[in-house]
């Protein structure tokens, strides 16, 4: 199968992803699309890094999941703070940034 | 009929001023800059010392002009040693200020001009020390009244010692500023505080004139030490000498109270009576004449600046005499008598090396007879408890008869009755202005004049005639250590003009630095000495006539203009405030309403549109989460479609 | 020659202090007070063991240098050095501290944080120190802004009621001055980097350039509108009042005594030297707000009702003098402007510092009409403050009054006219400094004022050094002087001027 696929793949992957950020309300669900769109990401490093025949795209892909997982932690962590404080997780609730 | 200075030279005269090279000061003159440390560690430890000083420090501020006027006078010993042409004792103490090309040494010189202005402020400055010794006695403040006038004193010799004139600016205004020190002694009056601070700034206009007169000198020349300056002085073009001499002129107005910065002069009447006499009548009202006498080299070029010079002297000398004639006050009355004095030296000084010797033989007499009268004056107001108005005086002849027996040698001397020693100089001008220009000549008869007459009124008022004291008032003389130098000062008066004419040569003394010319009159001397005193005398006769009957206790007021106006100083306050001190206000409070309103707004006013830029672009934040990631999700479309835009063609 | 780094233990000498005080225990201000003051002092006595070892004939431009890279890739440099101006400076910088910590010592009430205030103060200590002796004009530009954080603090602190207004204008006036000066900055790296082909920050290097006259012109604006905000000249004026107003004492002292110096300091060190045909060509312009500035200011100054923005408007007029006397290029004027500078530092100091002891016995107040008649009560405060007066006067005989005559002077060589409306500067000056001792120390007592206590032995200490360089300087200000013209001399030769011949070459021959 030719990386190309692959590439097409994570830009569908990547469209899903964002289409569901923009459409849930509920906060693990929109969490979980950013999920998503990362690993898409990561999927068209992997894919470039096999088609330029080098490495950085790879070992970039480890970084993004490092960082994706220590963004894990610490966003479940205010999700979970917010559901306990206000019995809700939607993302449309919460609006302490408004101005 | 004895011949006076100018007649005493039939023929034609016409002696240059020389430049004395500076020798070297040896022997004698290594001390000169004692003179100034001696009264400058007076007030060094008066006005440091503080309280600790208070028992002995007076005495030691005595001692202290007492020993420069030793030393003063040792001087003078030293120069009468050395021959005419050799009286310039120059003594440098150290660099001041260097800069590129310019140059201004502590550097002291001491000649024949500046001789007899230090025995001048050395003498009549330790009599003045003395009886203030009695005329402050009882006031808390004492010591600090005594350093100031240490202060003065060391300010005034570095003014007539400089060898510069930046060196002289700082003498200048250091005695301004003992000046401004001493009207306010009494600071806790306000009108002492506001005639000190009035005082400061008129002679601070003055000062201005010196400043640039200085730059100018400078620009020119390439130098602003005396010597130097003056040799090549000829050299320089003729509206410059004007420049530089009408700015010297600015300064000399401000310092000597002439028109048009004569004002604070009669305010400066708040000080103690000490002051008033060493300070406003006795030698720093002076310094304008010894400026211009200076600066004689620079005035030789310039008919112009000379003639302004003489005019300013004229119209002074009026003002001052009608000021003088009017005032109730006695120090008032003597402090236009000052000014009117003064305004005959200057004009002695306009008629350019003519005049330049009389102008200073007549400083010296005057120095010495106004001193007299001051003091005198002083222990007239002592003795009546600080009453200074002469309507309340009267009779006082019979109570205080040493005070007014050596008042009446001053007056003597000021309404130039011979021999007393106003006689010889007065003439001498009056002589001179004869020279140059008889409307002059005959304005300084007629001032003359009017002299007599002032001087007769106050001497009517205040010692005969009816008492019209006060009910608590009880005249006495004042203690032996103020009648002292009033007798000292009152023998001054009546012989310093014999005696500086004939025995110490005053005229051939002086004239190796201001030099001399002098013509002919048409007609015999005698004739202008005899018209001189029948003026005078009509004068005298005058006020005889009309304060010989009783003195109303209040000033009438159904007089005619010209004494309502000189009632108000000839309206000079007035005039002042609304040609200069209300403008200056009214720009002032303008200006603050345009900082506030006007620059500060602007500055304010764009940090408010900031602000509220800020303001309007905040509604834009929601807080709706999803529509951020929308806008995000755009701009990276954006992005996208910009980029491939660009790649396309 | 020397291995010793002096400008550096100098500049970390007071760093050190503040950082000693950090761990000092909060609770025992007696011996905070005690600690800063004897780091300041320690600086004191370093600069003048310095100082000793300058060299004034040497032909060196700058002394004591030491350079070490920083950022090599962009050129930048720790380079630090000190010519005759510099020297001048951070002596006045390190004499200024001590005194005001001296005057300041009960300016923080108990209870607040007595550390932050005097950790502040040894920390800008060392960043005017830095100021005056960087050479790398990246060093400069960083330690200038820098400079502003500590004030800030200083004012929005430990200010006055109005301090958060007057803290936030300060600073944002001054980062506004300082952004333009980041852009030309920029500008003149990029214009080295053409020339010399590696960029570079190095003032000697950017003295060499030969920079074509329009860009000039651009670069130039962006660090004199900076320097003309710090000094401040007219219309970049409308801070200082503010800040001069809530400042504590102490703080004035810094903010305008030393940290305004270093606008004009900027302009001879940087602006003549590196842009001198824009310098030609800006000069009729800044000679016209600088005497605008006197005028202007001192015509405030007479209306004020409220001491400090009485001086600050002052300090304003007094820094026309020196702005003029910078663009007028004589060597009379320049070093009268050096001079001046010093001048005013001590004025300054003289008359915060009195009108401070004046306030804190009369609750704070700094309305000219609280007060009247201190002279009674107080003669020893109120002696004091009529020196203070005096030197922002320039009275003759005292230091400003040479710097203000050399000014005027080299002026009016060049521009009479221009001389001759200055000089109105020194009569309004009388009045407004005469006016406000009349209605303070003169008349009768105000109620605010009865039972004053006079200063105390701390208090008088603080003021006596000041006194005593204040007359020193004026009657001889020859040390001063020696190590001064040189420096002006190599100024007035990279700009390539001369002083205009008098009419008449003197008897004796040029000199």
């Amino acid at each position: 199968m030719s990386p190309e696929s692959y590439v097409i793949l994570a830009a569908v992957l990547f469209t899903i992803g964002t289409v569901g950020v923009l459409v849930r309300r509920n906060a693990i669900v929109v969490f979980m699309s950013i999920e998503l769109m990362l690993n898409a990401a990561n999927l068209a490093f992997v894919a470039f890094a096999r088609m330029q025949g080098n490495l950085e795209g790879q070992v970039i892909a480890f970084f993004v999941m490092v960082v994706a997982a220590a963004e894990v932690v610490v966003g479940l962590a205010i999700i979970v703070a917010i559901y306990r404080s206000r019995r809700s997780a939607s993302i449309d609730e919460p609006n302490l940034l408004k101005y | 009929m004895i011949g006076t200075g100018a007649a005493r030279l039939a023929d034609a005269t016409q002696i240059a001023p020389v430049i004395q090279p500076l020798a070297e000061a040896t022997g004698v003159f290594s001390y000169l800059w004692l003179l100034l440390a001696l009264p400058l560690l007076g007030a060094t430890v008066l006005l440091l010392g503080g309280r600790r000083t208070n028992r002995w420090g007076p005495y030691f501020a005595v001692l202290m002009v007492v020993g420069a006027a030793v030393y003063a006078i040792i001087l003078l010993l030293g120069l009468l040693g050395r021959s005419a042409d050799d009286r310039a004792v120059g003594q440098t103490l150290f660099e001041w200020v260097f800069v590129g090309g310019f140059t201004a040494p502590v550097a002291l010189q001491l000649d024949q001009l500046s001789i007899v202005f230090v025995l001048l402020i050395t003498i009549v400055g330790s009599l003045i020390h003395i009886y203030s010794l009695g005329y402050m006695e009882h006031d808390p403040d004492k010591r600090k009244f005594f350093g100031y006038l240490n202060l003065f004193v060391a300010s005034m010799l570095l003014l007539v010692l400089a060898d510069n004139y930046l060196l002289l600016y700082v003498g200048w205004e250091g005695v301004g500023l003992a000046s401004y020190l001493l009207i306010g002694f009494w600071q806790y009056k306000p009108s002492a505080a506001a005639a000190a601070k009035k005082a400061f700034v008129m002679n601070r206009i003055g000062d201005v004139g010196l400043s640039l007169a200085i730059m100018l000198i400078f620009v020119t020349f390439g130098t602003v030490v005396f010597d130097e300056v003056f040799a090549m002085a000829g050299e320089a073009g003729e509206s410059t000498l004007t420049w530089i001499g009408l700015l010297l002129l600015l300064a000399a107005c401000g310092k000597s109270a002439q028109f048009p910065l004569q004002a604070w002069l009669l305010d400066a009447m708040e000080g103690p009576t000490p002051v008033s006499a060493l300070i406003h009548a006795a030698t720093m009202v002076t310094a304008g004449v010894y400026l211009i006498v200076r600066s004689g080299a620079i005035y030789d070029g310039t008919v112009f600046a000379l003639t302004a010079v003489m005019v300013i002297g004229v119209i002074t000398m009026f003002l001052g005499a009608f000021i003088g004639s009017a005032k109730d006050d006695i120090k008032k009355s003597l402090a236009g008598s000052t000014m009117s004095q003064i305004g005959y030296m200057v004009l002695a000084a306009g008629l350019g090396p003519v005049g330049y010797v009389f102008a200073i033989f007549h400083l010296l007499t005057h120095g010495v007879f106004k001193a007299n009268l001051f003091l005198g004056a002083g222990s007239v107001i002592h003795g009546m408890n600080g009453e200074q108005d002469m309507r309340r005086y009267g009779a006082l002849r019979k109570v205080m008869v040493v005070t007014w027996l050596t008042f009446m040698a001053a007056y003597l001397a000021i309404i130039g009755i011979p021999p007393f020693s106003g006689f010889w100089s007065k003439d001498d001008i009056i002589h001179a202005a004869f020279e140059v220009n008889v409307f002059v000549g005959v304005c300084a008869i007629i001032a003359a004049g009017i002299t007599g007459f002032y001087m007769t009124r106050m001497v009517i008022m205040t010692f005969f005639g009816k008492a019209r004291w006060p009910d608590d008032a009880h005249p006495h003389e004042s203690k032996a250590v103020m009648t002292i130098p009033l007798i000292i000062l009152a023998l001054g008066s009546m012989f310093t003009g014999l005696a500086l004419l004939f025995w110490g040569d005053i005229i051939d003394w002086l004239t190796p630095v201001t030099g001399l010319e002098q013509s002919p009159l048409p007609f015999p001397t005698i004739l202008l000495e005899i018209a001189t005193l029948i003026v005078v005398l009509i004068g005298v006769a005058i006020a005889i006539g009309m304060y010989r009957k009783n003195v109303p206790i209040e000033a009438p007021q159904d007089v005619n203009i010209l004494t309502k106006a000189a009632r108000n100083s000839m309206y000079d306050d007035a005039i002042n405030d609304v040609l200069v001190v209300q403008p200056t206000y009214s720009v002032s409070r303008a200006l603050i309403g345009i900082d506030n309103r006007g620059i500060d707004a602007v500055v304010n006013g764009l940090a408010a549109f900031v602000g509220g830029s800020g303001e309007r672009l905040r509604r834009w934040q929601t807080g709706f989460a999803r529509s951020y990631a929308l806008a995000m999700v755009g701009g990276a479309v954006l992005v996208v479609v910009v980029l491939a835009v660009v790649r396309l063609p | 020659m020397t291995t010793i780094p002096w400008l550096t233990i100098l500049g970390v000498l007071p760093l050190v202090g503040a950082l000693v005080l950090l761990v000092l225990p909060r609770d025992n201000a007696r011996l905070i007070k005690q600690v800063a003051l004897v780091f300041s002092l320690a600086a004191l006595v370093f600069t003048v063991v310095m100082g000793l070892q300058f060299d004034a004939d040497s032909t060196a431009a700058f002394q004591f240098v030491e350079s070490y890279p920083w950022i090599p890739a962009f050129g930048i440099s720790y380079s630090v050095g000190v010519d005759g101006i510099g020297l001048v400076l951070v002596a006045l910088a390190t004499t200024l501290v001590p005194v005001t910590i001296l005057a300041g010592w009960n300016d923080v009430e108990d209870g607040r944080n007595v550390k932050g205030y005097f950790a502040m103060i040894l920390v800008l200590e060392t960043l005017m120190i830095g100021v005056f002796s960087a050479t790398d004009v990246f060093l400069f530009y960083v330690l200038f802004e820098v400079m502003l954080i500590p004030i800030y603090f200083l004012i929005g602190r430990y200010g006055g009621p109005n301090r958060a207004y007057a803290a936030t204008k300060f600073l944002i006036y001054s980062l506004v001055g300082g952004l333009l000066m980041l852009a030309a900055l920029i500008g003149l790296y990029v214009v080295s980097a053409q020339q010399l082909g590696q960029g570079t920050f190095d003032f000697a290097a950017l003295v060499g350039l030969d920079i074509d006259p329009t860009t000039q012109k651009i670069l130039f604006l962006g660090f004199f509108i900076a320097f003309a905000i710090k000094a401040p000249l007219w219309p970049f004026h409308t801070w200082l009042p503010d800040a001069a107003k809530e400042s504590t004492p102490a703080t004035a002292v810094l903010l305008i005594g030393v940290l305004d110096t270093v606008g004009t300091f900027g302009m001879i060190r940087y602006l003549l030297p590196i842009f001198p045909s824009a310098s030609e060509f800006y000069a009729p312009i800044i000679i016209a707000m600088a005497v605008i500035g006197i005028i202007y200011g001192a015509l405030v100054a007479l209306g004020q009702t409220d001491m400090k923005r009485l001086f600050a408007y002052s300090s304003m007029s007094h820094f026309g003098f020196i702005a003029l006397g910078i663009f007028v290029f004589t060597t009379w004027s320049m070093t009268g402007s050096t001079l001046y500078m010093l001048g005013h530092g001590l004025a300054t100091a003289a008359v915060f510092l009195t009108a401070g002891f004046l306030m804190q016995r009369a609750g704070g107040s700094s309305a000219i009409a609280t007060y009247g008649g201190v002279n009674k009560v107080a003669p020893v405060l109120a002696g004091f403050f009529l020196f203070a007066v005096m030197s922002a006067i320039a009275l003759p005989g005292l230091a400003s009054f040479v710097g203000e005559f050399l000014v005027l002077l080299g002026t009016f060589s060049r521009y009479v006219v221009v001389a001759v409306i200055a000089s109105l500067g020194i009569v309004l000056a009388a009045a407004y400094g005469l006016r406000l001792y009349q209605k303070v120390a003169t008349g009768p007592e105000s109620p605010h004022v009865e039972g004053m206590r006079d200063l105390g032995g701390r208090e008088v200490t603080s003021l006596v050094p000041v006194v005593l360089l204040t007359i020193v300087l004026g009657v001889f200000p020859a040390p001063v002087l020696n190590v001064v013209n040189p420096a002006v001399d190599r100024v007035m030769d990279s700009i390539g001027m001369t002083d205009p011949a008098p009419a008449l070459a003197p008897a004796g021959g040029e000199q």
